[in-house]
């Protein structure tokens, strides 16, 4: 089976591929961990609901609501499938994965962390799993503790056990895969200590899902957060998943339609799960274009989608490696790193260096990629970043590399 | 259209190696910091003042090549002019001198970061120093920058 699939069979999908950019250039698009380009199964699903099934969900009894309905909710089914959930109440359907844990933070996080309390995150977190969690740390007068990275960008681990042997720790928040370093993090270890000192884990699984084999069963975690538009699928949709016990015992996030069972003058009764958290009009068109996504990375098969990572990860780490002058981040271990490569080459700046090689079609990022804990451990103000997907090639990695050459001759290197 | 083509020239890439005027000055009669956020450019700007004129100004902070090249040569057109000359500096006076007036939308906060932080610094200073009721227009021209 794995045989049959082939990277130009599924460009073929992909119509802006064959975009031309700068000057008539080839587009080579290696900004995939910013967002993932989409697929026509996607596109036409979308354009299908709004052409065919254009109706708002859950409450009308005519035709098109009906089939909307149906469109929608099969789409928790099939994230249930995709990550091995058991029970399809406990997913959620938010705007992305900063909303989901947002959504905890203000439910759960503000119900359970009192005075003292200790949250744990990591030195690598995208701000979207920091900055809720020192809203609520403020809010609370409780502490916010990071765990730190070695120059490998891997977890110090040890320091978990000493934020753990407190007792006051209500929370680990942590990505299971850096958006920076593309460092994944050991969730079996991270688990295993948090279930022996009893704490809740939430995963930022945004970097995660697109791009491996998650299995929430496996995972054992009390809340998970994804987005749509990394994994193919449109921009606006999300999930958070957590376990239904918690669920249950949360206040709403948002209040209003569709998350009330009875709304009397001054008391209300909530909806049954998942709908207590999908208060107002969902973004249903986009969720059933998720559905579209989930089709294709199941066809594909998540090993198909990391193994052709790890192909193109490990050809782009060879090449930039043999580059003068190229510091590459994070762990040269391709089992532990997903296809993710932030890089600073010599003294050229990351804008510098991305505006001259988007010249030549090539979109890398440039910045502080919303991590700046992350820059400041690792002492830079910014880095460039390359990040693979199904679609990229070899051949494209190459265009990378001369650009980089160019690069190169423009600063005198 | 706008492009990029060709901005890395000669004069760019020596003055993101070798900026002008860096650095600090110690107790100035004028000083302003400014960021940013996007992309993590920042940049503290330096005056001192006598008989209205600039008679010394440096920049401090770390920025990529544009932000660099843009701010020495904004403090080579500044040094030596009067408040009222600084006040008429326009973003073409420093962009036209690098040869970037066609800097593409997503660079010009790059170049400008810098001509910002002087107006705001110019506006403080008219403000609280000098009192003067009139410098309101050049920190709604200073935000306007980009």
């Amino acid at each position: 089976m794995q045989t049959a699939i082939s990277v130009e069979k599924i460009r073929k999908d992909f119509p802006i591929l064959k975009r031309k950019v700068r000057n008539d250039k080839q587009l080579v698009y290696f900004d995939n961990a910013a967002t993932s380009q989409k697929p026509l199964q996607v596109i036409n699903a979308i354009s299908d609901f709004y052409t065919n099934h254009n109706s708002n969900i859950h409450r009308a009894v005519h035709a098109l609501a009906e089939e909307a309905t149906q469109a929608y909710e099969t789409t928790r089914d099939k994230v249930a499938q995709f990550l091995n959930i058991m029970d399809r109440q406990e997913i959620v359907f938010v705007r992305g994965t900063t909303e989901a844990i947002n959504l905890v933070a203000y439910t759960w996080g503000r119900q359970n962390v009192k005075e003292g309390d200790i949250i744990v995150t990591t030195e690598y977190e995208h701000h979207s799993n920091i900055v809720p969690w020192q809203l609520l740390t403020q809010e609370k007068g409780a502490k916010l503790e990071y765990i730190g990275i070695n120059d490998d960008g891997e977890l110090l681990l040890d320091q978990l056990d000493t934020y753990l042997a407190t007792g006051r720790v209500k929370l680990v928040a942590i990505s299971q895969m850096s958006n920076v370093l593309g460092t994944i993090t050991d969730m079996p270890e991270v688990m295993r200590k948090c279930k022996n000192a009893g704490v809740r884990v939430l995963v930022d699984g945004a970097q995660s899902v697109p791009h491996m084999k998650v299995d929430m069963q496996q995972l054992g975690c009390d809340f998970f957060a994804f987005s749509a538009h990394k994994m193919l699928g449109p921009t606006g949709v999300g999930v958070l998943w957590a376990k239904k016990e918690l669920l249950e015992q949360m206040i709403p996030f948002h209040g209003g339609g569709d998350m009330i069972r009875e709304v009397h003058k001054y008391e209300t009764t909530w909806n049954d799960l998942p709908y207590k958290f999908e208060a107002g009009t969902p973004n249903i068109a986009d969720v059933i274009g998720f559905s579209a996504a989930l089709d294709y990375l199941n066809n594909l098969g998540m090993d198909y989608v990391r193994n052709h990572e790890i192909e193109i990860t490990k050809y782009a780490l060879e090449k930039m490696s043999a580059i003068k002058g190229i510091k590459v981040y994070g762990t040269k271990d391709i089992l532990k790193r997903g296809g993710v490569i932030s890089f600073n080459f010599a003294d050229i700046h990351p804008h510098d260096l991305a505006t001259i090689i988007d010249e030549d079609g090539v979109a890398i990022r440039s910045g502080h990629h919303c991590a700046q804990v992350l820059m400041e451990r690792l002492d830079v103000a910014a880095t460039s970043r390359a990040s693979f997907y199904i679609y990229n090639t070899k051949e494209e990695v190459d265009i990378l590399i001369n650009s980089l050459d160019r690069a190169a001759r423009l600063f005198k290197l | 259209m706008s492009s990029n083509a060709n901005i890395y020239h000669e004069m760019i890439v020596e003055y993101s190696r070798h900026p002008s005027n860096f650095g600090k000055i110690e107790n100035p009669d004028v000083t302003y910091h400014d960021s940013n956020p996007l992309c993590g450019d920042s940049i503290d700007i330096f005056m001192n003042i006598s008989d209205n004129k600039v008679s010394d100004i440096k920049f401090n902070g770390r920025g990529c090549a544009i932000c660099m090249a843009c701010s020495s040569v904004m403090t080579e057109i500044v040094k030596g002019k009067t408040i009222d000359e600084v006040k008429k500096i326009q973003k073409d006076d420093i962009l036209g001198e690098l040869g970037l007036q066609n800097l593409q939308a997503v660079r010009i906060k790059c170049a400008l970061l810098s001509l910002k932080v002087l107006k705001y610094g110019i506006y403080t200073y008219l403000a609280n120093k000098l009192n003067d009721t009139n410098a309101d227009a050049l920190k709604q021209e200073a935000s306007a920058l980009y």
